[in-house]
């Protein structure tokens, strides 16, 4: 992609050579591969965002940039030379800094000595202290950057300690500066200030690429966005060229539609009723905003999203597990009785007595252990159940049968009970996890990302369950970012974005479009007009003041 | 604020208390038992620093007590062949940075678990010390006493005569301070030597950081493997002078399992330093006084109360598990202590 030469700003011509340039970068861990021929152009003097999921490998990418893992094949220039990068060294020496969506700061060091630390002038820490001193004054002045210098970094807000990682690259003095998900931590305020930041960066001819999965901030910043999906760059345009819109299909992607057959609902009474349920995580990000909404029995409630937009929060939360140090408000009807949100009945155990079952998003750490056998994975969170017990030891070989009986009617391959948990593929791990949780017949079952690297064989068949489930009076919550599952399979669709529900659609009343623009954080209020058929306690079309691009 | 100067006065404060208190009650004793307090605090300052460096860049190392016993043992052989205290103290250095090196290949390049390596390692110096002695010297895993040459002598400081007419000076000059084997002293300026070293200079400020944060020096483009070795190496350095003080200073020659559990109280006395250099030295006087105190009253008898010196020996412990329980403010060891650096997946 070729950027302009008519833009403003003194963007460079086509002609000069790219800040940075890979070609062909490819990177695997293990079969898993996160990074497969990835060409990319970063010009000189821009902010270049790169947008994509979770997991869609920009980390990864940016990583290999900066020294922190070697990629298998392809070729980095940095200002049109041709760059091995092996260690962080030589990504420092050729001008590139990185500010990780995880500080690395030493926390207990006043901000001057994290700033020396790997920059040191000499083998005595006083000229090197005092020099730090002047350019961070400098530094201050010319870019807003201002830390008191003799702070340790535990005594900063989360803002100024990105200001610290930001001051660290400068005085590195690194002409480009990449940014892993910088907001992620920040307040709308501090995230203002920092894209005036980058604004003067770049002004004064710096480039920098901006890693995020906030499709706001692409907009309102950067010159050019790149768009990575499962480890592929799949676009890579000008951002006053395209739309949000845009970038979210280009994002979530879209794939052969899967035919999930099913009956239309026939939804009875409420059985989970969540009311303005807030969650503030540790960090002090307020990561649920006020989210309600009802399930009821024989339905599904599919939630939409990009990833990261409080839905982990949403189902850790309900199913028991919020991250320690969360702040939770709001209340959680289950069968017409309240749930605790906090104290010791507020755990997964109660959670799961009270009808609960729960498909983690992450399978391979929330589901199973990993080294354990298939049949005492197909034991855990109902370990207490008096047909896995014989007074007051375990009845292993009652559990083994039980799993053996899971493990042949959910067609697991190698159906055999004593392989590890590591042993079985993505998709035979995922129907252990959903044998347990289903074949328990819970009054509300939590699914999360149910077919994340799921082969398509399984993936009907984890359907097939979901819907029989639901067919058998049962509600069901169904997160996911595959927008085609979400239409396919629920019954209704709730969007979430920032921690809110965006909107309530019918999945045969809306299309990808209009849920694209939701999944961005965009409510067209004429649009949002009653069309889903609820009743108005339904609906929770939210506009944010700053969120509209 | 002020609070917490006063905390950090206290063991000093409280060690100068138990020396008026003593000098008052029992002056005649007092003195001599100071002076032995002296010694009996060197190896554990020594092997306490030893231990500030390790756990400063994040290796915890249980195996100080290992070490240091490893180090007594071919201190004491090697000077007992040689006749020489000097080349005693190059071979206990040896012996014991052998130990560190492999605790080092075990928990930095193998990444195992510093704890159960800790353990190894005073397994192994417990039963090898032992084994080679009967091997070496057939006197049931002793080394012959040493003598003369073969042991570090206690030096006269300059003016000892001369000042110990001075009333009050005099006295603590010329018979506590002055008359000690050169190890003494040697670790006394370590403290500072340990002081600047961490917080003066760019090795320092990296060993903390590893300790702290690893992550932040691997990205700053500095190896934490490296910064981690050395650390360990000046430990197994400082373990080996405190093991060859041991056995060619304190005493003459080695005995089976000498070293007696003081590389365990040193551990106690780095937690109740905070990991700081001063506080060790303070920490170990502290310790030292009360072995000292044990040691010259096998039954100390408070009028109302008879201690006997067992407890007096327990106190490190006890006073350890009051500071970790957090009495005397927070004691927070390095937060990437005892966790082996691997990068992210």
């Amino acid at each position: 992609m070729a950027a302009a030469s008519q833009n403003s700003e003194g963007r460079p011509d086509a002609a000069a050579p790219a800040a940075i340039e890979l070609r062909g970068i490819s990177k695997a861990f293990g079969p898993v591969q996160a990074n497969k021929n990835i060409n990319l152009r970063v010009e000189k003097g821009t902010i270049h965002g790169i947008i994509g999921e979770n997991g869609a490998g920009k980390s990864t990418l940016m990583s290999i940039l900066y020294g922190f893992y070697k990629p298998d094949s392809g070729e980095i220039r940095v200002g049109g030379q041709p760059l091995t990068i092996t260690d962080s060294q030589t990504a420092i020496r050729a001008g590139i800094g990185m500010v990780f969506q995880h500080f690395k700061l030493v926390q207990n060091f006043t901000v001057l000595e994290n700033i020396i630390l790997g920059a040191e002038d000499g083998p005595l820490l006083r000229p090197s202290l005092a020099k730090a001193r002047g350019v961070l004054r400098q530094l201050a002045e010319e870019y807003q950057l201002n830390v008191d210098p003799d702070m340790t970094i535990e005594e900063l807000s989360v803002g100024h300690q990105q200001r610290v990682e930001i001051l660290k690259a400068l005085y590195r003095q690194a002409d480009i500066l990449i940014l892993d998900e910088p907001t992620g931590v920040l307040t709308p305020a501090e995230a203002d200030h920092l894209f005036r930041i980058l604004e003067g960066l770049r002004a004064e001819g710096k480039t920098i690429i901006l890693i995020t999965h906030k499709l706001r901030e692409i907009m309102e910043i950067t010159d050019n966005v790149s768009v990575m999906r499962r480890g592929e760059m799949v676009a890579s345009v000008r951002t006053a060229e395209t739309t949000p819109e845009e970038l979210a299909e280009l994002m979530v992607g879209r794939k052969v539609l899967l035919n999930v057959e099913k009956t239309p609902a026939q939804p009875g009474a409420a059985i989970l009723e969540v009311r303005n349920l807030r969650l503030v995580d540790p960090d002090g990000v307020e990561r649920l905003r006020g989210i309600s909404l009802d399930i009821r029995a024989g339905e599904i409630l599919g939630i939409a999203g990009v990833s990261g937009n409080g839905q982990t929060q949403l189902l850790e939360l309900l199913g028991g597990y919020p991250e320690k140090g969360s702040k939770v408000s709001g209340s959680v009807r289950m069968n017409g009785q309240e749930l605790d949100l906090t104290g010791r009945y507020s755990d997964a155990a109660t959670r799961r007595a009270r009808g609960i079952g729960h498909v983690p998003e992450d399978r391979q750490v929330e589901g199973l252990i990993m080294d354990f056998t298939a049949w005492e994975n197909v034991a855990f969170g109902y370990h207490h159940a008096p047909e896995y017990n014989k007074g007051w030891l375990m009845d292993n070989a009652a559990i083994r049968a039980d799993a053996e009986g899971k493990i042949e009617r959910f067609d697991v391959r190698p159906p055999n009970a004593n392989l590890a948990a590591r042993n079985f593929s993505g998709g035979n791990q995922q129907k252990i996890v959903v044998a347990r949780e289903i074949e328990r017949n819970p009054d509300l079952l939590l699914i999360g990302q149910p077919t994340r690297g799921v082969d398509i064989g399984a993936i009907e068949f984890i359907h097939k369950r979901i819907v029989e489930l639901r067919d058998a009076g049962k509600a069901v919550l169904l997160v996911s970012v595959e927008l085609d599952e979400i239409l396919s399979l629920s019954d209704r669709v709730a969007v979430m974005f920032d921690g809110r529900i965006m909107g309530e659609r019918l999945p045969s009343q809306t299309t990808t479009g209009e849920l694209g623009l939701l999944m961005a954080g965009i409510t067209d209020t004429e649009n949002a007009a009653d069309n889903t058929g609820l009743p108005p306690d339904h609906k929770h079309v939210a506009t944010l003041p700053g969120e509209q691009p | 604020m002020k609070l917490d100067v006063l905390k950090d006065a206290l063991t000093p404060i409280i060690v100068l208390g138990i020396c008026l208190i003593w000098a008052l009650i029992d002056s005649s004793r007092a003195m001599q038992g100071m002076d032995s307090a002296l010694r009996l605090m060197t190896p554990l300052l020594l092997a306490c620093l030893a231990g500030l460096y390790s756990e400063r860049a994040g290796v915890f190392d249980i195996g100080l007590e290992g070490k240091m016993l490893m180090a007594a043992f071919t201190a004491a052989t090697v000077a007992a062949l040689t006749n020489s205290a000097w080349l005693g103290l190059l071979a206990g250095i040896g012996g014991a940075l052998t130990l560190s090196l492999i605790h080092g290949l075990a928990s930095i390049t193998f990444r195992g678990n510093q704890l159960i390596s800790g353990v190894a390692i005073n397994f192994l110096a417990s039963g090898l010390t032992v084994l080679l002695g009967i091997k070496i010297f057939g006197l049931g895993g002793r080394t012959p006493s040493l003598q003369g040459s073969g042991r570090f002598q206690e030096i006269t400081l300059p003016f000892a005569d001369a000042l110990s007419g001075v009333p009050v000076i005099g006295p603590i000059y010329a018979q506590l301070i002055s008359g000690h084997s050169i190890l003494v002293y040697v670790a006394v300026l370590c403290v500072p030597l340990t002081w600047w070293v961490l917080f003066r200079t760019r090795f320092g400020l990296r060993l903390r950081a590893v300790g702290e944060n690893p992550a932040s020096v691997d990205t700053a483009g500095v190896s934490v493997t490296r910064q981690r070795y050395v650390a360990v190496a000046i430990c197994g350095v400082l373990c080996g002078i405190a093991g060859a003080y041991l056995a060619t200073g304190l005493s003459a020659g080695f005995v089976k399992e000498m070293t007696a559990g003081r590389g365990f109280i040193a551990l106690a006395a780095l937690i109740f330093a905070k990991w700081r250099p001063w506080g060790a030295l303070f920490a170990t006087l502290l310790f030292g006084l009360l072995e000292s105190i044990a040691n010259q009253y096998p039954n100390l008898d408070l009028g109302f109360v008879t201690i006997p010196s067992m407890f007096m020996n327990a106190l490190p412990y006890i006073l350890t598990v009051i500071i970790l329980a957090g009495f005397v403010g927070r004691a927070i060891p390095p937060r990437a202590g005892g966790e082996p650096y691997v990068k992210e997946r």
